[in-house]
């Protein structure tokens, strides 16, 4: 659906690499460029008349960001440079000051990186422990699971809604409701969700949600902290500077603004976020919804021609959202990915980010799949025909 | 090099590398190594004796490029003193790097001889190479 709205699609080239970052439509690039062209200025600064246009651009994304993922206040709404950053800011500035050395967090094997190392320091600092949610043999996350992993010292589950290995999503509104009543937060790391599916933070009832927007047809190098009022408001500020204090008289007297402002300290990437508030302009007049459906539709088309190719094998048979990882057997997943390549198809090779999954799945290594809505069923069977004859792939692979 | 042949040495030594296994004698220097734009990852073993090249041995991940280039490498080097080593990687990077080398002395490693076509393998072919240059330092510390 809607190619012609990305330049990007006008190049022969087949994108499957939609995980990793997504292409931008012309309004995105024009939002950017027409800040940047027609009223570029600082923000927080309104004292002339493009500075206040730029306010006015800046706060609008952050209605639209609250009303995208359904959050009650705008003031819960906070910009960053992106997932890794928010998740950063929530594990340093938050959790830091709360956990103690008996407190346990929980997450599982396949979590990106961003979602295990902030962790991981966090551990070393306070002394407590990471401890995993054991996966099922489809590599999910059960309630089951996740109840047993529960002990009452857990304090956090830390979890992907949707993970970048094998796509698969977890029932968090089932483990937000568990968790709450065992007064245990839990942080939602919603990079390969935002973009794909309908988000509502007050109905999954999550404390925290992070995300991307160059993953939902935004710019790179802005993304989202969402926490639940009460929190942000605990959350200590990382960085601190210009734009976030009230006043600074001497070291004792140091007054910081109210949420959210006291978290974006300095000139904030407003070309990006007023990108982001494009993007999410875009999708929303396509409808999550509909971009849902299609993507498991165009899912099931891919993986019923796959199953058909008896040198393929399917990492993630089942999985609820546009991920498909495989290999070819016999082949190493990058000489793959090169040999695809070769007919400007772009898809990744490697372990993507979630170096720990190899303990559980077995494969240190995949080609990995990850759609969009704007992929087509013909570039499926372009692709399909390239993986059907191994003699070729085998041939051309060097 | 005929493009022929060329396939022809790195599929055979893909499919067949020379010395690929586990290595878990102490007399050996080890190094890893990896590239930060891909996945290839290889560990590399050395035994050296009286400062000539007595064994190599790999292991691990990686794509065709870098298991074949590896395999060559090894069969290479092996027998080669210290100064020989150096001269000989040199040779290879400056044929990857598109700068004058000596055909002479690569022989089978001449067939990576046009890899610099393909900007995003030149690393592949590089890796192993990478690793030695490591334990040659390694080598240099503990004299
Ligand atoms: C599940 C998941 N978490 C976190 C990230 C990190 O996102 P970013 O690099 O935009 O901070 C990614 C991106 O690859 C991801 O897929």
């Amino acid at each position: 659906m809607n190619r012609e709205d990305f330049p990007m699609l006008q190049k022969e080239i087949i994108y499957l690499d939609n995980g990793a970052t997504t292409f931008k439509p012309q309004c995105v690039i024009d939002a950017i460029v027409d800040y940047y062209s027609n009223y570029c200025a600082n923000a927080h600064r309104g004292d002339y008349d493009i500075s206040y246009h730029v306010d006015e651009q800046y706060e609008l994304t952050r209605e639209k960001v609250q009303k995208f993922i359904h959050a009650k206040e705008k003031e819960e709404i906070v910009f960053t440079s992106g997932d890794t950053e928010s998740l950063n800011m929530i594990a340093r500035g938050f959790f830091e000051n709360i956990l103690e050395k008996e407190d346990e967090i929980l997450i599982t094997q396949s979590e990106h990186a961003s979602n295990v190392l902030p962790w991981f320091r966090l551990a070393k600092k306070i002394g407590c422990q990471v401890k995993y949610i054991p996966l099922d043999d489809q590599h999910y996350v059960t309630m089951e699971n996740v109840k047993k992993s529960i002990t009452p010292h857990t304090k956090i589950i830390s979890l992907a809604y949707i993970t970048n290995v094998i796509g698969d999503k977890r029932p968090i509104k089932e483990i937000c409701q568990y968790a709450h009543e065992h007064n245990i937060f839990v942080v939602v790391d919603g990079a390969q969700s935002v973009a794909h599916k309908k988000t509502d933070v007050q109905d999954l009832d999550v404390d925290f949600l992070v995300f991307s927007a160059h993953k939902m047809c935004g710019p790179t190098g802005v993304g989202v902290l969402y926490g639940k009022r009460e929190f942000l408001e605990e959350l200590e500020p990382i960085n601190l500077g210009g734009g976030m204090n009230e006043s600074f008289d001497s070291v004792d007297e140091v007054l910081l603004k109210p949420l959210p402002t006291r978290l974006e300290a300095g000139t904030p990437n407003i070309a990006g976020v007023i990108g982001l508030g494009a993007a999410i302009d875009y999708l929303t007049s396509i409808g999550m919804e509909k971009i849902e459906d299609y993507e498991q539709h165009l899912r099931r088309y891919l993986v019923d021609k796959m199953i058909k190719i008896p040198h393929i094998d399917i990492i993630n048979m089942e999985s609820d959202s546009a991920i498909v990882a495989f290999n070819v057997e016999g082949i190493f997943s990058q000489d793959v990915a090169y040999y695809l390549n070769k007919y400007n198809i772009c898809l990744r090779a490697g372990n993507h980010c979630a170096k720990i999954l190899k303990k559980e799945v077995g494969v240190t290594n995949t080609c990995r799949i990850s759609l969009y809505f704007y992929n087509t069923e013909e570039e499926i069977d372009e692709l399909i025909d390239l993986l059907k004859d191994k003699e070729k792939i085998w041939k051309e692979m060097l | 090099m005929d493009e022929f042949v060329r396939r022809e040495i790195i599929m055979e030594h893909y499919q067949n590398p020379r010395n690929k296994k586990e290595c878990h004698d102490d007399s050996y220097i080890k190094v890893n190594t990896s590239n930060a734009s891909c996945i290839d990852n290889l560990d590399i073993f050395v035994k050296i004796d009286q400062g000539k090249i007595k064994d190599i041995i790999f292991n691990g991940e990686a794509c065709a490029i870098s298991t074949s280039s590896c395999s060559i490498m090894i069969e290479s080097l092996i027998g080669k003193t210290i100064p020989e080593v150096q001269n000989f990687i040199e040779n290879f990077e400056h044929m990857v790097n598109e700068e004058p080398y000596q055909e002479e002395i690569l022989k089978e490693a001449l067939a990576y001889q046009e890899i610099y076509k393909q900007n995003n393998r030149k690393n592949c072919a590089l890796l192993p190479y990478k690793g030695m240059r490591e334990i040659l330092k390694k080598i240099k510390e503990d004299i």
